[in-house]
């Protein structure tokens, strides 16, 4: 079967674990990787893993991408630099798959609301943040039945799956996951916090999300509409868990969730860069499908594009 | 008597109306606020801190909605200060710089900019930025006996390099004994620059927070956190009242006037407590498990609910080296205990 080539940016974890991902989809295929360190280790392994390698940032790669037949990027830098990956790529009518907390294109999270983003043949869409794909399928379950007023999700994270460059951003982590989380998941005032603990050995993923509910909540319909989300994330992460709840007090729902990852590049504990790297690549592949049903086709953005006028 | 630190200066720093604020559940009043740092001014304390107990952008579930917005705390307090400079606490995931800005521009001119002990790598953009405003800025490593002297130095150091004034060892879990507060300050005194000033913040959950405290100064501290009366998380912290008596008695100079404190403490605080401060069975076993001072009113809410005693609470949250800010986990932890024991929820 035909596949759709794929180009990464960025060789740390994240684009690292993108490869294994990529590797194993029916219909993706991963033929770049982009770095800016001739000697990182990351583009070594991606040498390693087969695919062709340039240290010379985003415009290494661009005199291959139509010879190479390059569809589709996953940009796994910084929000400071994704603009102008985005802007270059959409040029030459690539589909841009955005990790960093640049969030110039509409904010995805598969299983609430990707199919809306196909549809609309979007040229830029951007994955928030791993804690925003962990928890905010679940502030949409309950947001889909009832009003939420306000949602404050808390995400636990390994000391060790977390790289120099969140680390040094915490905050536009902060800002860019709330924001997600009113726009996606639903609720009118969300807000979000991140715990980095260094436990030895590390400790997997925890997300707790809670809902206050504007009216006393639903419960059966609520517990209903959240197994079901879980399911459908368990599509794409398997290890994407319920550990307790949800429980309800008062107008307050809360939900206590783990994930452990596949173990494809970091051991399983990092569930944070699971989730983020399967959800980018369900988001590739769906494009993907409907690129190779005829379905859609990218066509490339004039020069004055939102990255430029933002 | 001992008087080998007749004359050493000691800069005190006042928590009651932070740390304070997780032993009153968030519910301090704006009138209250000014109440107390209008005293505490008054009696010299030359650093008064004032924010939600988790810091700026702490109102939340997770840490608990306060009576009033830090920054409606701050308006009120920082006009009526005589010669106090008001602190505010962040920490980096939980605040961002944007509420670092609003604390500056109501009046807060030093910050407690606050990571574990071993993520000192989280807060450069928040000190720098701090620095940046001209605030009075400290690094402050919580949790510190879960980092080892060499470690913590390590931390300590990134910490200066991103600009912080002085650094803290932070005693959050009250499980340190005077010898590993003596090894820490001196293995941050060790490599910090020589105008880099060291502090200790210190909880009293076995019992030692004024000695560890001295134990701090010997090593080479000059700031001490404390708390009037001790209104703080856990068994509360340094009671402040007490280490200033210790200080008159050995000649360290502080500045503060000690029979003012006692009447702040006596007939302000304690008649704001909702319950007597102080090492019960549930503080006590903070202090032994090496646990968060903060998570102990989360674990008897949990325990009424749950069924499953606070203790048994938290020397489990310790035995899963859970951290300050996972106050999420509580309830969780409990809700698991309570499955694997078979009991059914209480009625909320």
């Amino acid at each position: 079967m035909k596949k759709i080539k794929c180009a990464l940016i960025g060789s740390g974890n994240i684009g690292t674990d993108l490869i294994y991902k990529i590797q194993r989809s029916p219909v993706l295929e991963p033929v770049w990787m982009v770095g800016i360190d001739p000697q990182s280790e990351g583009l070594q392994r991606a040498r390693d893993m087969g695919l062709k390698t340039t240290a010379d940032g985003v415009d290494g790669l661009l005199p291959h991408v139509k010879a190479d037949g390059i569809q589709i990027a996953f940009d796994a830098t910084s929000a400071y630099v994704h603009a102008e990956n985005s802007r270059k790529l959409n040029k030459l009518g690539v589909l841009m798959i955005d990790l960093t907390p640049a969030a110039i294109g509409p904010l995805c999270v598969p299983p609430v609301n990707l199919k809306e983003h196909a549809d609309k043949q979007e040229m830029n869409v951007n994955m928030i943040s791993c804690a925003g794909q962990a928890t905010i399928p679940i502030v949409n379950a309950v947001s889909r039945i009832q009003g939420v007023g306000y949602a404050e999700i808390v995400a636990s994270l390994a000391s060790k799956s977390i790289g120099p460059g969140t680390r040094a951003n915490l905050d536009e982590f902060t800002y860019t996951t709330s924001n997600a989380i009113e726009k996606v998941g639903g609720a009118r005032k969300g807000k979000a916090l991140a715990i980095i603990n260094p436990a030895e050995p590390p400790m997997m993923m925890r997300n707790t999300i809670q809902c206050l509910c504007d009216d006393e909540p639903d419960q059966a319909r609520i517990t209903e509409s959240i197994l079901a989300m879980i399911a459908e994330v368990q599509k794409y992460v398997p290890g994407y868990k319920l550990v307790n709840g949800p429980l309800f007090d008062g107008k307050r729902v809360a939900v206590f969730m783990q994930v452990a990852g596949l173990g494809d590049y970091l051991p399983t504990y990092a569930g944070n860069l699971d989730i983020m790297t399967a959800a980018a690549c369900r988001t590739a592949e769906m494009f993907a499908q409907e690129i190779l049903a005829g379905t859609i086709t990218l066509k490339p953005t004039l020069n004055t594009t939102a990255a430029d006028a933002a | 008597m001992t008087t080998h630190l007749k004359g050493r200066k000691v800069l005190l720093h006042d928590m009651c109306l932070r740390d304070g604020m997780h032993a009153k559940r968030e519910q301090i009043s704006v009138a209250q606020m000014v109440k107390v740092a209008t005293a505490l001014d008054d009696a010299g304390v030359p650093l008064i801190q004032v924010t939600h107990g988790a810091g700026m952008g702490g109102n939340s579930l997770q840490h608990g909605f306060a009576l009033a917005s830090n920054e409606e705390y701050l308006r009120a307090v920082c006009p009526k200060m005589k010669q106090a400079k008001v602190s505010v606490l962040l920490i980096p995931g939980l605040g961002t710089m944007r509420e670092l800005q609003s604390a500056y521009d109501c009046g807060a001119r030093s910050v407690h900019v606050a990571t574990h002990c071993t993520e000192a790598d989280t807060s450069p953009q928040h000190i720098a930025f701090a620095r940046k405003l001209g605030m009075d800025t400290t690094g402050f490593l919580m949790m510190a006996h879960l980092n080892d002297p060499d470690g913590l130095a390590r931390q300590g150091k990134l910490m200066e390099s991103y600009g912080a004034q002085t650094v803290y060892i932070t005693d959050s879990a009250g499980y340190m004994l005077p010898d590993d507060v003596k090894a820490r300050v001196s293995a941050l005194r060790a490599v910090l620059k020589p105008e880099t000033e060291i502090g200790f913040h210190g909880h009293h959950n076995l019992g030692l927070s004024v000695w560890n405290s001295i134990a701090a100064i010997e090593a080479g501290a000059s700031r001490i956190d404390g708390s009037v009366a001790g209104l703080g998380a856990g068994a509360g912290n340094t009671p402040l009242e007490a280490f200033l008596a210790v200080c008159d008695r050995m000649g360290i100079e502080t500045g503060v006037d000690l029979f003012k404190l006692m009447d702040v403490a006596e007939d302000v605080i304690v008649p704001m407590m909702d319950h007597v401060v102080r090492v019960d069975r549930d503080s006590l076993t903070l202090g032994f498990a090496g646990v968060y001072s903060t998570f102990l009113l989360h674990a008897k809410r949990a325990a009424a609910r749950f069924g499953v005693s606070a203790r048994d609470i938290l020397v489990e949250l310790g035995r899963k080296k859970m951290i300050g800010g996972q106050e999420d986990m509580i309830e969780d932890t409990a809700m698991t205990m309570a499955k694997e024991r078979g009991l059914r929820e209480n009625a909320a």
